[in-house]
């Protein structure tokens, strides 16, 4: 929401090489990078003059979009870098702007409605010439509905107008000749929620106008028991335990609610972070745990923290030292064939955040100084918590680092994140007693670090030498301040 | 408009003239008596008002310089009968009474209708009732608001007389609080229209009965405001209304235009939605809500627009509203403003006109003291003293509130007639006009304070220095979530170097009440990295703005020692 707005467009390279100023301006080998230093969000193709806009992808992991709001309505007149739509991401609501000057000529898909990334969710024409293309276009893309009413919006809607009547000074004329179709807001939203074509319902409202419940009839549905019939008092009554769950889902094999049960749909990022974890079963991941003593790295930690040093911005550090050493535990594995090695080192680390979770990346965490990556870290979450986390603060991430320790967890195992090879879940510190070889007795703080990995690149071996390194460096942590 | 002589010559006397000034066409020695009078002025203050007037007028009498000329010379009264009047009860000029007795001034406050003037009787008071009303509405029907808290509510319904009279009531209310506490003061109410007649004299008088004149030292004038309307659009009363009628919610009908999308305009697609009707706005700039910060009206139109039952067409005028008569519905014309075309016609239920309001300063009898008004606003300096048609600064005359259209806002008016009241008590003032805050009661509300983005970004460049902008989110906050309402945004604009804070715009739950901290950080100069380490309770929205501060990046250090802010996430 209120991210900086992002707009991006590709443009298709078959029509648009010649036409488009950019290619010329720039080879196409740059063309590309260019794409990407702007943010890859908006995805618009040029064919002739109609332009598709598609839902963005907002982040990798995301495969659809649910549509908040559309900020303009069909037959507005966009210019470029104009917002036109608002799209609510796994991770963030974000809105969507215009790299092209044009009509909105038809919207497909609406608000509330969602689409996978990718496809088209309004059309956009650059004159008004075009809409009628455009709306049969937009016709084909929503399946077999009807086309589009003209759109209700003043902008378009002096398009058809002119013949009923001609304008100046003729105001009598406007009321007494034909009529022109009046319709209220509510009637016009409904129309076009419904897909009814205006034009075609005959209204019995007021002066001929058609109101909502018009639209309603026209469209079969029956109107919405707004504030007359107590349909939540009903629900909620204990006598009627079936009736408590409205099921608009698929009841086939599910077991039967409980009664007083409440089923509340997931929000966007929770339907990624389900999705994420069902296709985490497809990796094959194994796990291995280490002891490391901590009691130098609490003595730094006590020395480091009025300068505003986090354990979270210790612990990142340390990884991505160890990670220098040991890049197989940096890579991943995209096509189940290959190794790949990421340049970058970037820390993921994991966040709960208003009933959701999310992974703000401390990016290069292995070249950024303790105190920079601490600063860092804060304003992560603070935008994380605001909702304003850019895409590439949350999906750049080489290595996922998961801390429970703080609210006293000793071990735990984490799941592997899509795309990456490795993830460490820290537990608490605690006081341990330990005997040394000697058979001496002493107490020394432990903490147990568990990481899972990707069996395809990342072997026990190598895991187990990322470990030991990693311990060393928790155990000498002088290298970190450096 | 004003010229700079005037200007330089105010300055060098400014104190006295606004002081003592006896004649005013003779202003330089004044610079005599200014000391010694004041000193008397102040000193009997705390007594009765006639004594005290009788002691003040007495006092030029001490003056060697002065005591020759003006008691003879005639022109301008030598004595007076008060020391300040107000023309226009409004909210501004009960601000300047309250402010002028507590000053010790014999003051009197001229009112040619009801005390409260647009505010209380017509405004912003009868107004906040109705949005009350809408707001709960608004809750209620929200099915999914309630299930979402637990509750369960059966039919939402409403009594339109009873809440008609709920605004009524307040109105009345906050009308006889204004009256008595001016009368419980001494403040002399006199009833009848004011004209300024001459120098430092206004008349007054009701219709048919013969005019009383009185003088005083320093004249106010807050005569205020009445709502514009454009030519074309004929306003009847009945479906084709301004705020004056609709706040007295005769009737609710199915569909009303609303011209102009400001914040009377918003308000009132407020009410009126949660009351049933639909609503379509028309407004002439190319936007909805022209005048707020663009991110804050975007979010506002994601909010408050999109999900009503509000449709809109920008970019075109209201040229020709006809009332319903004959069977016929209001019948609107709308003409692009760009190619002066027509456009469309609505056919609607009723119209308001929310276009704005034009200054009530006719027969204020400005002409006689050769006052020229522009677009009927009256011309006043930073210290909102009167220029006449000359550009010269008409001694002991002050105009304050929608009269002289600085600032169109109730509590700017009565800002600006207590800093009248410090100058003619001895002591320059000149309001900030940027640390007046601004808020339209909408569900949920905005606010704001100071420069919106593009206006500080245009002030950047041309004064050259850095701009940034921090936002926070109500998302995030503790108490926005418990109430289920965590739709909103809080924008502040602030200079990195200094920390100073340029604007501070918010869309959210009770925002209106929070953009204070920010307007008293404006008008006490605080800097952020000092307000930052104020302490604010949790969990509450002011936590809105406590983040926001804090997300700010300001290169200077703060003023104040204090412990470092803990990190709030250390695992």
């Amino acid at each position: 929401m209120a991210s900086p707005l992002l707009s991006n467009t590709t443009i298709s390279f078959s029509s648009s090489l010649s036409s488009s100023p950019l290619p010329r301006l720039f080879p196409s080998v740059s063309f590309s990078s260019i794409r990407f230093k702007s943010n890859p969000r908006r995805v618009l193709t040029v064919r002739s003059k109609i332009r598709e806009i598609f839902m963005p992808a907002l982040s990798s992991t995301m495969t659809e979009g649910k549509i908040v709001s559309w900020v303009k309505s069909e037959g507005d007149v966009l210019s470029k870098g104009e917002s036109v739509v608002v799209v609510e991401s796994d991770k963030a609501d974000m809105d969507v702007e215009t790299f092209y000057d044009g009509i909105l000529a038809a919207i497909v898909v609406g608000e509330g409605e969602t689409a996978p990334v990718g496809a088209a969710i309004g059309i956009l024409a650059e004159t008004e010439d075009e809409i009628a293309e455009a709306k049969a276009k937009a016709a084909s893309k929503s399946g077999a509905s009807t086309p589009y009413a003209p759109p209700p919006a003043p902008a378009a809607a002096s398009t058809p107008a002119p013949p009923k009547s001609t304008p100046a000074n003729a105001a009598p004329t406007v009321t007494e000749g034909p009529r022109k179709t009046v319709a209220t807001p509510f009637a016009k939203k409904l129309a076009k929620q419904h897909k009814v074509d205006i034009e075609s319902v005959v209204g019995t409202g007021p002066y001929g106008r058609i109101t909502p419940e018009d639209i309603e009839a026209a469209s079969g549905i029956s109107p919405p028991k707004t504030n007359v019939g107590p349909t939540v008092v009903v629900e909620a009554k204990p006598a009627a335990p079936t009736k408590a769950t409205v099921s608009s889902f698929a009841p086939s094999s599910l077991p039967p609610p409980v009664p007083g049960s409440t089923v509340v749909p997931f929000t966007t990022m929770q339907a990624a972070v389900s999705k994420n974890m069902v296709e985490s079963l497809s990796v094959p991941a194994f796990r291995v745990g280490y002891p490391v003593t901590t009691d130098a790295l609490d003595a730094l930690y006590e020395k480091v923290k009025p300068k505003g040093v986090t354990m979270t911005a210790l612990l990142a550090k340390a990884a991505a030292m160890a990670l220098v050493q040991h890049p197989v535990v940096n890579s991943s594995c995209k096509d189940g064939k290959s190794f790949t090695y990421n340049s970058n080192i970037n820390i993921a680390v994991a966040v709960a955040i208003n009933g959701g979770l999310i992974t703000p990346v401390l990016q290069d965490a292995d070249k950024l100084d303790l105190y920079l990556l601490s600063q860092k870290w804060k304003e992560l979450v603070e935008k994380a918590r605001a909702k304003q986390l850019q895409p590439q603060e949350y999906n750049s991430g080489t290595f996922t680092l998961s801390n429970l320790g703080m609210f006293g967890v000793d071990r735990f195992d984490a799941i592997l994140p899509p795309g990456q090879g490795a993830i460490m879940a820290v537990g608490a510190s605690k006081p341990t007693v330990v005997a040394d070889a000697d058979g001496f007795f002493s107490v020394k703080n432990k903490m147990l670090v568990n990481v899972t990995a990707d069996h395809r690149i990342i072997y026990g071996a190598d895991l187990a030498a990322f470990l030991q390194t990693f311990s060393k460096i928790v155990e000498n942590p002088e290298s970190l301040t450096l | 408009m004003h010229s700079t002589s005037a200007l330089s010559f105010s300055q060098a006397t400014s104190v006295p003239t606004t002081n003592y000034a006896f004649h005013s066409h003779c202003p330089l020695n004044l610079r005599f008596c200014g000391l010694t009078t004041q000193a008397f002025g102040f000193s009997f203050s705390t007594h009765s008002a006639s004594t005290r007037l009788r002691l003040s007028t007495r006092a030029p009498g001490h003056s060697n310089k002065i005591s020759a000329s003006p008691g003879h010379n005639g022109t301008p009264p030598t004595s007076f009968d008060y020391d300040l009047i107000i023309i226009g009860a409004g909210v501004g000029g009960h601000g300047a009474a309250l402010h002028a007795v507590e000053k010790g001034l014999k003051t009197a406050i001229i009112e040619g209708d009801v005390v409260g003037g647009t505010c209380v009787n017509r405004g912003c008071v009868p107004s906040k009732a109705l949005l009350a009303v809408s707001g709960r509405m608004r809750e209620l029907q929200s099915e999914h608001h309630m299930k979402a808290l637990g509750l369960q509510v059966s039919a939402a319904g409403y009594d339109r007389q009873a809440v008609a009279d709920h605004a009524n009531n307040l109105a009345s209310k906050i009308r006889s609080n204004l009256t008595n506490s001016m009368k419980a003061l001494g403040v002399d109410i006199l009833t009848g229209f004011g004209t300024i007649v001459g120098p430092q004299k206004v008349k007054y008088g009701k219709v048919g009965f013969t005019d009383t004149m009185v003088t005083a030292k320093d004249i106010i004038i807050a005569t205020g405001s009445v709502p514009f309307v454009p030519k074309g659009i004929e306003v009847d009363g009945k479906t084709v209304i301004t705020s004056d009628h609709a706040l007295k919610l005769e009737f609710v009908p199915d569909w009303i235009a609303i011209v102009g999308s400001g914040y009377i305009g918003l308000e009132f697609s407020d009410v009126y939605t949660a009351l049933g009707s639909e609503v379509t706005f028309i407004e002439a700039l190319d936007q909805l809500m022209p005048g707020f910060d663009p991110e804050i009206s975007k979010l506002a139109q994601r909010v408050l627009v999109n999900p009503r039952k509000i449709d809109y067409h920008t970019g075109v005028f209201a040229t020709k509203i006809t009332p319903a008569r004959d069977g016929k519905p209001v019948i609107i014309e709308l003409t692009d403003a760009k190619t002066k075309e027509h456009k469309d016609t609505l056919e609607v239920d009723a119209a308001l006109i929310a276009t704005g309001r034009a200054p009530f300063t006719n027969g204020l009898g400005l002409e006689n003291i050769s006052v020229v008004t522009q677009r009927g606003f009256v011309p006043v300096d930073e210290r909102m003293r009167v220029i006449d048609a000359n550009g010269n600064l008409v001694p002991h005359l002050y105009c304050i509130g929608d009269a002289n259209g600085k600032m169109m806002l109730a509590h700017a008016a009565s800002a600006q007639g207590i800093s009248v009241v410090e100058q003619v008590t001895g002591k320059d003032h000149v309001l900030n006009h940027l640390s007046i805050p601004a808020a339209c009661f909408t569900h949920p509300e905005i606010s704001m304070v100071g420069l919106t983005e593009p206006q500080a970004r245009e002030k950047a460049e041309k004064e050259g220095f850095e701009v940034s902008v921090a936002k926070t989110s109500f998302k995030a906050n503790t108490k926005a979530l418990a109430e289920n309402e965590s739709e909103g945004l809080a924008k502040l604009i602030y200079r990195p170097e200094n920390g100073e804070i340029l604007g501070v715009h918010i869309f959210g739950l009770h925002a209106a009440d929070l953009i204070h901290e920010a307007s008293n950080a404006i008008t006490l100069g605080t800097r952020i990295q000092d307000i930052k380490f104020a302490v604010h309770a949790h969990p509450t929205l002011s936590e809105v703005l406590d983040e926001l501060f804090k997300s700010a990046k300001v290169k200077a250090p703060a003023s104040t020692s204090s412990s470092p802010v803990s990190d709030p996430v250390s695992a």
